[in-house]
């Protein structure tokens, strides 16, 4: 190994793309660290608060790509409260002050200002790409400040964020000289864009793959950008209403039609089913195709449209789609692979129009199936068992019933067996998230089958502690455990303390864990956070009180120890 | 695999319990902690309701231990609690869906059997919405300059009086229309601002 020169075991490494697999060499031996890390362009870091800035840049000098996850994912559903933390700036400082030569950013769940946007846009010469998913703190003038200033901008992709927008025209910062935009996706910003700058930019952008516009754009503008853009590969119509009888629509539709490259298709937002004639031309072609923000397409339209779609790989639907919508899903697209139905009516005061039975319809109709999130009425072991018989291959299974506490109707059992069953027969399982009626017993088998397991999200669960404690023990590759409204406590907690070393991050929620056990997992840790998040400040009026639940625990490994930037309300024990 | 009985719940680290609250029965979000299954020292789910909303808890439930599943579906959405978080669906979701109501009021016909109805907020204006109309009842084409038409299209606001369609700014007339109906064009005069009254023309699309 020590026999070749750097250059060429440097040669080497280039082959390496993926980050275990960089890792993975850069603790063989020294020379091999110190080469790696020299010639290392893109790192990943799952936990902001697991490493500092400065060390990044201190071990991978020639960075280029950075990705970023922040709060915890729970954040998603509203569990972290604001302010809580996760600042991209002090990261885009560093790098700006150490002269790193930065072309891409990739942000999870962080909170990004427009003075960092700014510093971003000014501090690195060849800054190419921003994505930015479930990210907040920012509004369009930091898109402006993006626009105006990175002058070989690749990629913006804006997903899910929270946008202040300040109606502004940040869309016509992309100077005139700007010509190399590849992907541009604004659909979650909430305000009126400058049509005639979008279609200019449009225009000249001759690489553009992917455009995702947000619900302000006209179907006439739509029609004159996709005029323009007939190599398009992915497509986010925005709003796309129209009339049905207009002039702009039968140009859209021919337009339409010449974009035969386009694989990926999402938006229509508020569309009127009648303007979904112009798109079957397009269906035919399509490899991915996102109606998750469509309620106004349901009922037989819905599935007319699925049925022009043979080649698709992933599908995201409401769940207005029905059991027998997701029969037609099943008997039409044979490619699938991913497929999300969400709930039309995210309060969950209502039902849901999918059950077991449309996913079992899936199973049989679609065996390439490795990725799904499916929020239903209910669902029994029959169905869960016979969907871990048809679809062996499943990586991501995360099921969500709309009562988290419901047994199967058929039997009233918990779901146990069902679940026990999709981890058994699911050997490369990767993701799970669980639902419904469940005791100690599926954990056992989590613990026992799901070897490859790396997340596991758990709520409203039973039993006792043995059912962390069966998880932690048997789940060798876990990474992420997250847990809410379930019967664990200091038992389940303190088992295995040097567990939490080898995952990322353990955060439990209306659980059973008290103050004393919080304190002492952090006291034999050292190097583990465990943060308590005290929204009501209870416990900073009795800190003494070890006897007094913990209502919210976020805990996990860092080289850092304590995070400085932690709010009032967060303690660090 | 065989399913293992399930572990009787023993109760080592937690003070008192109320045995009853163990008891496991079917139920809906909402209904009173009874009706969860308590083992062990989960807070159950019904018991989170109450913490995170004040007690939602419907008083009428807390009679019967197990009322059928019937009653449940019976009582209006709005005694059934939220809890925070839950269904897991990001808060950009949840905006986007909530925005989407729906509208459906009935459309009546002189002269056809049946009323129907249709939705007003799957449209954006009244041309679209005067379209489908005419499909939905195979009709010649309303509101017509050229031709004129053989129905006029009225609808009946709040108020409870009887107006012309396309008056009013799209979204407003969503807002205030309770009913639609289209009224033979040779009724329609006298009741209504004055209309060409021809007879519809045969080609119609």
């Amino acid at each position: 190994m020590n026999y070749f020169p750097e250059e060429v075991l440097e040669h080497v490494f280039d082959f390496l793309t993926s980050h275990r697999d960089r890792n993975a060499v850069s603790v063989v031996c020294k020379s091999w660290y110190t080469i790696e890390r020299f010639s290392r362009e893109r790192v990943f870091i799952g936990n902001c608060y697991a490493i500092s800035p400065e060390r990044l840049i201190e071990r991978f000098p020639r960075i280029r790509s950075l990705t970023l996850k922040g709060m915890p994912h729970f954040a998603d559903f509203n569990l972290v409260p604001h302010d809580w933390g996760g600042l991209v700036y002090p990261w885009i400082e560093a790098m700006a002050k150490s002269g790193v030569n930065l072309e891409e950013l990739r942000l999870k769940r962080m909170v990004v200002s427009d003075e960092g946007l700014e510093l971003l846009s000014r501090s690195f010469a060849n800054f190419k790409s921003l994505v930015l998913v479930s990210c907040e703190g920012f509004t369009t003038d930091g898109l402006a400040a993006i626009a105006s200033n990175c002058r070989f901008l690749r990629e913006l992709d804006l997903q899910e964020n929270e946008v202040e927008d300040h109606r502004g025209q940040w869309l016509s910062c992309f100077p005139d000289s700007c010509t190399s935009l590849i992907s541009l996706n604004f659909a979650c910003l909430k305000g009126e864009v400058n049509l005639a700058a979008l279609e200019r930019l449009v225009a000249r952008c001759r690489n553009l793959r992917s455009l995702r516009l947000n619900h302000a754009v006209p179907l006439d503008s739509l029609q004159k950008i996709l005029a323009q853009a007939p190599q398009l590969v992915d497509l986010g119509t925005g709003a796309f209403v129209g009339d049905q009888n207009s002039e702009s629509y039968h140009k859209l539709q021919s337009s339409i039609q010449k974009c035969t490259s386009i694989r990926s298709l999402s938006g229509f937002l508020e569309v009127a089913p009648c303007c979904l004639d112009s798109i079957y031309a397009i269906c035919l072609n399509l490899t991915s195709l996102n109606l998750s923000y469509a309620p106004g397409i349901h009922g037989s339209d819905l599935i007319k449209l699925i049925r022009h779609c043979r080649k698709l790989q992933r599908l995201w639907v409401l769940d207005c789609i029905g059991d027998k919508g997701l029969e037609v899903v099943a008997s039409t697209c044979k490619e699938l692979q991913e497929l999300r139905v969400f709930p039309s009516d995210p309060l969950g005061v209502g039902h849901a129009a999918v059950t077991e039975e449309g996913l079992v319809a899936i199973s049989f109709g679609c065996p390439k199936l490795h990725s799904l999130l499916y929020f239903c009425q209910q669902m029994t072991n029959a169905a869960l068992i016979t969907v871990a018989k048809n679809c062996p291959n499943f990586i991501r299974f995360r099921l969500c019933t709309l009562n988290p506490v419901i047994p199967d109707p058929v039997t009233s059992q918990p779901l146990d067996e069902g679940f026990g069953a999709i981890v058994q027969s699911c050997k490369g399982l990767r993701r799970l998230s669980l639902s419904g009626l469940l005791t100690d017993q599926v954990f056992l088998y989590i613990g026992m089958y799901a070897e490859q397991l790396e997340m596991l999200s758990v709520a409203f669960a039973g039993g006792t502690d043995k059912g962390m404690i069966y998880v932690l023990n048997g789940c060798k590759k876990l990474k992420k455990l997250e847990i809410r409204d379930s019967p664990y406590g200091n038992g389940g907690l303190l088992k295995d303390v040097g567990k939490y070393e080898t995952m990322r991050s353990l955060w439990m929620s209306s659980c059973e864990v008290t103050l004393g056990g919080c304190k002492a997992l952090a006291k034999k840790m050292p190097r583990l956070n465990v943060e308590i998040i005290d929204e009501s400040g209870q416990i900073g009026v009795n800190p003494d009180d070890d006897r007094q639940k913990v209502e919210k625990m976020y805990l996990y490994r860092t080289l850092v120890g304590p995070r400085s930037d932690a709010p009032e309300f967060v303690w660090t024990l | 695999m065989s399913p293992d009985m399930v572990e009787k719940v023993t109760v080592s680290d937690v003070a008192e319990m109320n045995f009853e609250e163990t008891e496991l029965t079917l139920g809906l979000p909402g209904e009173s902690r009874s009706q969860y299954s308590g083992a062990g020292t989960k807070r159950g789910f019904s018991e989170t309701v109450e913490l995170k909303l004040g007690s939602s808890v419907d008083e009428s439930c807390k009679d019967g231990e197990s009322s059928e599943i019937s009653d449940e579906a019976a009582k209006t959405p709005t005694s059934k609690a939220q809890v925070v978080g839950w269904p897991p669906v990001r808060s950009f979701r949840k905006n986007i869906s909530v925005e989407k109501k729906c509208k459906y009021v009935k459309v009546a016909v002189d002269g056809a059997p049946y009323l129907r109805k249709v939705d007003l907020e799957m449209y954006n204006s009244y041309q679209q919405l005067l379209s489908s109309l005419e499909e939905m009842f195979t009709i010649c084409k309303l509101m017509d300059p050229v031709n004129g038409s053989e129905f006029v299209p009225t609808y009946e606001d709040k108020d409870g009086d009887w107006m012309l369609v396309g008056d009013v700014p799209w979204k407003m007339f969503v807002e205030s229309c309770n009913r639609l109906r289209l009224k033979k064009s040779s009724e329609a005069i006298g009741t209504l601002a004055p209309m060409t009254p021809t007879k519809c023309s045969s080609t119609s699309r």
